[in-house]
């Protein structure tokens, strides 16, 4: 199901939390959502899964707008909110069978549903206990289960991977990259590494604007611009190198720290050729030559500090 | 219809998985026992066969027990914020107030049966007023409705149990005596308003064995205006805001 936003603002008081954004998600998308505490992530989330209206503007997923089916697509989101707030008195188990009731799972399905659940979240071991009694990263599992456990066309997950230990972050990030395969996805995160290692498109949100959207390649490219290498050169005078480097027309800026150069081309400019050359030239030797990738932590914090 | 139940059925199972049920119960059952059997104007002293004191003291054990029942309803869920992860299920705000309304009821239902046995011991010591007995159970049932109504309003507008706890109290105490003590204070049309707010003079007279649509309406009208009064609160949060 396509999840259109459309010119979306919430209001409290009168300070705007979220801006006019509009935005697109297809079907098999793997969203990403991305901005600073505070920037309006998790109120969009909660307009697009009917929690709250909106002041202005619209949500709309196929046929349908949250102003007015919120009865009919609350069936199709499943919905793991910030925090991940679950009935901690209750067994696993109990609790998945009380959300596949309430979201009108068919009875003779039920059972399957939750077998289905509890082996794609890897809760078999846990299954019979409290949620209360379990560690933090089973009860995001539970969270996860419980979002899932109606087979939803729409996935909106509000920080999953939060207070989860490494080994579990890539546990649910496959998982996630698995079920975007045929659901449309959106979750929202603050760690940048997460994105790129799951989405298919980003969209950084910061101040209740959307500052950038694209592939997380695309933003990666936009922001890198231009060449940026990392150079050890040795069998000779780090000083007259530094100078015969900036002797090259397309290098841009040239630094020494006394142990390697960094050399930045200009916009649109490669000068890796041209540096191996002069190296060839003055029997230097090369030791090293690497690329400096600008990263989307650079982009985040370009696009959100303004 | 089926999704209310859903509910009602995970709240109830929460009632009896924690002890609150069985406190409930046994100090339910304990107080108006003691009383109807052991002190004060109980059974020997007067020397008829009638649970009128049984009566007469669950109208006061209902009063504190329903609001530590209502209270967590929706206090806790906003606290610990599930009440987010239950209203994006699939079910309406109605669905969930009436479920919990329904779990309450169930539970007070449950601990207002378990005094029949005193009524039949009552039966075998002598003549009962069977009529009198019945509508004062049908009488208890639409107290609770009208103290559940207004314990679910007092818990969905505070996160906090205790101001919930207290606040149901406060708008209780109203209706089980201010009113009744407005209505003595003042004369004319007021007088009989405040009267009417009374649950004193409705209680009293379905437990004479007389149920009057007067009376049953009084109750459930109570019950109906707080969930109504509920169900907005809880939507303030869809509001448009302009």
């Amino acid at each position: 199901m396509n999840i259109r936003v459309d010119n979306l603002t919430k209001r409290y008081g009168s300070q705007n939390a979220i801006d006019h954004i509009s935005f697109e998600v297809k079907s098999g998308e793997i969203l990403g959502f991305l901005g600073p505490n505070g920037a309006g992530k998790t109120t969009t989330m909660k307009i697009i899964t009917c929690f709250m209206a909106p002041s202005e503007g619209d949500v709309r997923m196929g046929d349908y707008s949250v102003l007015t089916d919120a009865e009919t697509l609350k069936k199709r989101i499943g919905y793991l909110p910030e925090n991940n707030p679950l009935y901690l008195d209750m067994p696993v188990i109990e609790y998945l069978q009380f959300s596949a009731a309430i979201q009108g799972v068919p009875k003779e399905q039920v059972k399957g549903r939750i077998r289905e659940m509890v082996r794609l979240c890897g809760l078999d071991k846990e299954k019979h206990k409290n949620i209360g009694e379990l560690s933090k990263g089973y009860r995001q599992r539970v969270g996860l289960a419980q979002a899932m456990i109606h087979n939803p066309e729409v996935l909106i997950l509000d920080e999953p991977t939060t207070g989860l230990d490494p080994n579990q972050i890539v546990e649910i990030r496959e998982l996630i990259r698995e079920l975007g395969k045929e659901k449309t996805v959106i979750f929202s995160t603050h760690i940048l590494p997460e994105v790129e290692a799951t989405c298919d498109r980003v969209i950084i949100i910061n101040d209740g604007k959307i500052v950038a959207d694209g592939a997380p390649s695309e933003l990666r490219k936009q922001a890198s611009g231009a060449e940026v290498s990392r150079l050890r050169i040795e069998d000779g005078n780090p000083n007259s190198i530094l100078e015969k480097l900036r002797t090259i027309d397309t290098i841009a800026l040239a630094d020494y720290n006394g142990f390697t150069f960094t050399v930045e081309s200009k916009r649109g400019e490669t000068s890796r050729r041209e540096i191996f050359k002069l190296c060839v030239d003055n029997n230097w030797v090369i030791t090293e030559m690497s690329p400096i990738e600008r990263d989307l932590e650079e982009v985040f914090r370009n696009v959100t500090m303004g | 219809m089926n999704k209310i139940w859903v509910i009602a059925k995970r709240e109830l199972s929460t009632f009896f998985d924690s002890l609150i049920a069985y406190i409930l119960l046994i100090v339910f059952l304990g107080f108006s026992g003691f009383f109807t059997w052991l002190y004060g104007s109980d059974v020997f002293l007067t020397g008829q066969a009638s649970i009128q004191p049984f009566f007469a003291i669950a109208y006061w054990t209902l009063f504190f027990f329903i609001p530590a029942l209502t209270m967590k309803m929706f206090a806790e869920e906003k606290n610990t914020g599930t009440i987010e992860l239950l209203l994006t299920k699939a079910v309406t705000d109605r669905d969930v107030i009436l479920g919990k309304f329904l779990a309450c009821l169930t539970l007070v239902a449950i601990a207002i049966a378990f005094s029949l046995p005193w009524y039949l011991t009552v039966w075998w010591l002598g003549p009962v007023d069977h009529g009198a007995v019945w509508c004062g159970y049908i009488g208890l049932l639409l107290m609770s409705a009208a103290y559940i109504g207004i314990g679910l309003f007092a818990s969905s507008i505070t996160n906090s149990q205790i101001v919930a706890f207290l606040l149901s109290l406060l708008i209780g105490v109203f209706f089980l005596i201010l009113f009744q003590v407005l209505a003595n204070s003042v004369s004319g049309f007021l007088s009989y308003v405040f009267d009417y707010l009374s649950i004193s003079t409705h209680f009293e007279s379905i437990t004479r064995g007389v149920i009057d649509s007067k009376d049953v309406f009084y109750f459930l009208s109570i019950a109906v205006v707080c969930l109504v009064a509920t169900e907005v609160v809880l939507s303030q949060r869809r509001l448009l805001d302009r």
